[in-house]
């Protein structure tokens, strides 16, 4: 299936806007951005799954700070996740790849449904979800001890012995257009790049176990400008082989690589749709009082 | 008007200089007593030289012979079978505690652990020489004859004091230090590291090898070396639970001798040359202990200052303190 | 929706191998063993001095002296009241002289003297003092106050050696509490114009006292317990003295002294003794922890 072709069944969910041109628009990508990397890894041959939230709710202790979310994530496309500190985005995103529980204490109710599978349901196991979401965090966090090798191995080493590791390892550095800048210093330890290949890095650790949807939490926050724009650069071209849910804070970040946009606001969505709807001509009032900078 | 009057200033300045005194009597009072050890020492180290006490198999007291090598190699052997079987079990209680424990039995089991070390040496050593060694000695002896072809390990006579029951006494007296330093390193791994390894898909104790062992590495290695100081300097416990044999260590389950426990049997009837020979092997053991601490606060220094590890002052509470004052012999 | 098929979805792939799942199995096992093994001596320690010791508690046992009678039988060997007089003063002496200087220098090296030179060398010789044997201590009293001034054996000596071996550890943990109190609360009393000396009297000690509380009672339990700085320092003999300046009987030394006897009774004794100072400390470990959780910078 090619990655080009429009996403499936466009429902239209609640505050979302009708835009009967958005169909085949958030799709496209311009082809003139691939010509950089090599052969796409395996899992582009097939598309990305749609991850759907269907009443999620997410409390720390008997504190509700997810408030029953119904969202659409749509295969092989960015969807960002903005609105003010504290409404919740990390939260809910947290709960797509089931870390949200790891905090002691925190437990999610609602669904998460990866295609048809719901990933809460008893007999999923907690591991092979992980592995198939794939997170990106805040703060670059190779592991210190490790070499630049060793780190995007790390996931790999945990199935497979021995093995084609050298081929993979490289595959998931091009994918994060890394390879070039530490193809010759691949025994030195990760912490020694700057803080953007340092990220990259941490994408090229993800991807390298070759998961379906990649969630990014606030990746670019500390970083700045330029490598800022490169993940941005990257992020683009990985939808093609992964779904992709980005939170930020940064507005003009999610202007300029989410398909979708989707508010948030104390706990619950208040609205979702494509990103130039959302910011040019939202629905809902505080939407707009939010993209318009009156606060958060 | 600002200027505060002199009388004012005084109490100020009396403080500052009264506590910088205090600090430097501290300092006068050690080198004071390392000075006067050595003086005391003096003679048997003339009489054999300084290399020639600590490296001559000869303690004949009755011969005036003074050669400290067996109660050297003795204390070595007695504090290393100490890190064998007590750092594993301590670093292994500290993961546990820190990262599989259910919350509701953490404080419980932290301090059961804790008072481990609440337990005084003279306790331990008649424990061990009155219920554990006659308890274990079948044991001993199964595995001295079933292992007979290792040297050192195997054959011959298992006696009640010795070597072995000594190692594991201290084993069980390292075991809150070090296990105590392993868990605060282990706190302070960011989780970060330990979200990013579940992120991957890994279970529970593969986190664990991934993010929290190799970040604490020389954190660990620092604790286990405090344990060693501990264990080399330990006296009464040991003097109890090893015998009286002055000779080079042949035997895992034979009597041996330590250079703390000669000197604990021996000082009180001692005269002349043997008193300062016990005084000679007082500094030699203030010197090994003063080595190996050195070393430990390298590793935990160099674990902190990478960053990777703790940082100098602990995060506070009555399990860090247990360290702090756990930490001497 | 309907319940999954596992094995056809797409998380088939990411599935967890049975090795890995029974490899982490394992490790918690072991672990959760290992840990529980550690307990084990603890529980072995304390079981077998109850069994040992227990019988020998009575009213005489902590009211009446040992006799130096152990070769007769129960009625006449004593107790060992004098060897827990003799703890408790040598204890308490070696506190007072311990507790103040080692509060004092923690003080020198937070509030006065950090970062220079002379403070670097300072904490360095304390961690030297920390890792002294404990018999060695002893023998510094001894070299110092026995073999020099030609006179004997004193409780007071006693008390010396002790208070050395506390001293770095009373200093180490003063430190790390004055340390955790809140710089922003100094440099607030500093900006209303009080004077150095107030702000440390006034607002640090306070504030850190729990902590160097706790820090206190398990140096002082620890001293309770140590039998070797004793042995050169402090004397043996049965009878109760208030004199500091006599020979001292003490729990650890009377416990050393009486296990070796051929008299059973005065065996039991030992064993009633063993058990009597570990209660001590156990209570003082506990009323430590107790303060520790109430302080406010724990």
């Amino acid at each position: 299936m090619s990655p080009d072709a429009a996403p499936p069944e466009q429902m239209l969910q609640p505050g979302e806007n009708p835009n009967p041109g958005s169909a085949g628009a958030s799709a496209g990508t311009p082809t003139a951005k691939l010509e950089s990397t090599t052969a796409p890894p395996q899992s582009v041959l097939k598309s990305a799954p749609t991850v759907e939230l269907e009443k999620l709710r997410a409390f720390y202790g008997s504190s509700e700070q997810v408030k029953g979310i119904d969202l659409r994530f749509p295969a092989n496309q960015v969807t960002a996740i903005i609105g003010p500190s504290g409404c919740g985005k990390s939260t809910m995103v947290r709960c797509i790849n089931r870390m949200h529980e790891e905090i002691p204490g925190a437990r999610a109710e609602g669904r998460v449904l990866l295609d048809k599978l719901d990933l809460y349901d008893s007999a999923v196991d907690v591991i092979a979800v992980r592995r198939a979401i794939g997170m990106v965090f805040q703060k670059p966090n190779p592991f210190p001890t490790m070499s630049i090798f060793d780190n995007v191995a790390a996931g790999l080493r945990l199935t497979a012995r021995r093995g084609d590791l050298h081929h993979r390892v490289e595959a998931a550095l091009r994918s994060a257009s890394l390879w070039d800048e530490v193809k010759d210093r691949l025994s030195t330890p990760g912490v020694g790049l700057s803080g953007g290949q340092q990220q990259r890095l941490c994408i090229a650790r993800s991807l390298a176990v070759d998961p379906e949807v990649l969630l990014m939490d606030e990746p670019c926050s500390a970083l700045d400008p330029i490598a800022t724009l490169k993940i941005e650069e990257l992020i683009d071209q990985l939808k093609q082989r992964v779904t992709i849910v980005i939170v930020t804070h940064n507005m003009q970040q999610a202007a300029r690589v989410a398909d979708r946009t989707a508010f948030m606001l104390g706990g619950q969505l208040v609205e979702v749709g494509q990103t130039k709807e959302i910011f040019t001509n939202p629905v809902d009032p505080r939407t707009e009082e939010y993209v318009t900078g009156k606060f958060g | 008007m600002l200027e505060r009057s002199p009388l004012a200033r005084l109490p100020d300045r009396a403080l500052k200089y009264g506590l910088t005194a205090l600090a430097a009597l501290i300092l006068i009072l050690i080198l004071y007593f390392f000075i006067r050890l050595f003086s005391e020492a003096r003679p048997a180290f003339a009489a054999e030289g300084v290399l020639g006490f600590t490296f001559h198999d000869n303690w004949n007291v009755s011969v005036e012979k003074y050669g400290a090598l067996p109660l050297v190699v003795g204390t070595l052997i007695t504090a290393g079978l100490a890190l064998l079987m007590g750092v594993p079990i301590a670093v292994a209680t500290a993961i546990y505690l820190t990262e599989l424990c259910p919350r509701r039995l953490l404080t419980p089991l932290t301090i059961l652990v804790e008072l481990l070390a609440a337990v005084p040496s003279v306790v331990y050593g008649l424990w061990g020489i009155f219920f554990l060694a006659p308890k274990l000695q079948p044991a001993e002896q199964w595995v001295a004859d079933r292992l007979s072809f290792i040297p050192f390990v195997g054959g011959g006579i298992v006696t009640i004091p010795n070597y072995f029951i000594a190692g594991l006494i201290l084993a069980i007296m390292i075991l809150p230090i070090v296990s105590a330093i392993a868990r605060e390193v282990m706190m302070t791994v960011p989780a970060d590291h330990k979200e990013a390894a579940l992120g991957l898909g890994a279970t529970r104790w593969e986190m664990i090898r991934m993010a929290v062992i190799p970040y604490c590495r020389s954190g660990i290695v620092g604790g286990a070396m405090l344990g060693l100081g501990r264990a080399i300097g330990e006296t009464i416990a040991v003097t109890i639970v090893i015998g009286d044999a002055p000779q080079l260590g042949k035997q895992l389950f034979g009597q041996g001798y330590t250079l703390a426990a000669v000197i604990a049997n021996e000082f009180g009837e001692a005269t002349g040359l043997h008193r300062s020979a016990l005084f000679a092997a007082a500094l030699v053991l203030f010197v090994l202990t003063l080595l190996v601490n050195a070393l430990a606060r390298l590793f935990v220094l160099r674990a902190a200052r990478a960053g990777k590890g703790p940082a100098a002052a602990p995060t506070g509470g009555a399990g860090d303190l247990a360290a702090a004052t756990a930490a001497g012999a | 929706m309907s319940t999954p098929d596992i094995t056809g979805d797409r998380l088939a792939r990411f599935a967890v191998s049975p090795r890995r799942r029974r490899a982490d199995r394992t490790a918690r096992g072991l672990l959760l063993t290992a840990t529980l093994v550690a307990l084990v001596p603890l529980a072995l320690v304390i079981y077998y001095l109850l069994i040992k010791g227990l019988g020998a508690w009575s009213w005489s046992f902590f009211t009446t002296d040992p006799t130096g009678n152990t070769f007769f039988k129960s009625s006449s060997i004593g107790g060992i009241r004098s060897a827990i007089v003799g703890t408790i003063e040598m204890v308490a002496l070696a506190s007072v002289i311990a507790v103040p200087i080692g509060i004092g220098v923690a003080l020198w090296l937070v509030e006065y003297g950090k970062g220079s030179r002379f403070a670097a060398v300072v904490r360095f010789f304390v961690d030297v003092l920390t890792g002294v044997p404990s018999i060695v201590f002893g023998l510094f009293i001894y070299i110092a106050l026995v073999v020099g001034t030609g006179s004997t054996y004193a409780g007071y000596k006693g008390s010396l050696a002790l208070s050395l071996l506390m001293l770095p550890v009373v200093i180490r943990s003063a430190e790390v509490i004055l340390q955790l109190v809140p710089n922003a609360l100094r440099e607030s009393a500093l900006a209303l114009g009080a004077a150095r000396w107030k702000v440390v009297f006034r607002i640090v000690l306070p504030t850190a006292l729990g902590g160097m509380l706790t820090g206190v009672l398990l140096a002082v339990a620890r001293a309770a317990g140590e039998t070797a700085p004793l042995l050169f320092a402090a004397g043996a003999t049965n009878k109760e003295t208030l004199n500091l300046g006599e020979f001292m009987n003490s729990l650890p030394t009377q416990i050393y002294k009486d296990v070796t006897s051929p008299t059973e009774s005065v065996v039991n004794r030992a064993w009633g003794a063993a058990l009597t100072l570990v209660t001590m400390i156990l209570i003082l470990n506990l009323i430590a922890r107790l303060i520790a959780r109430r302080s406010r910078l724990a």
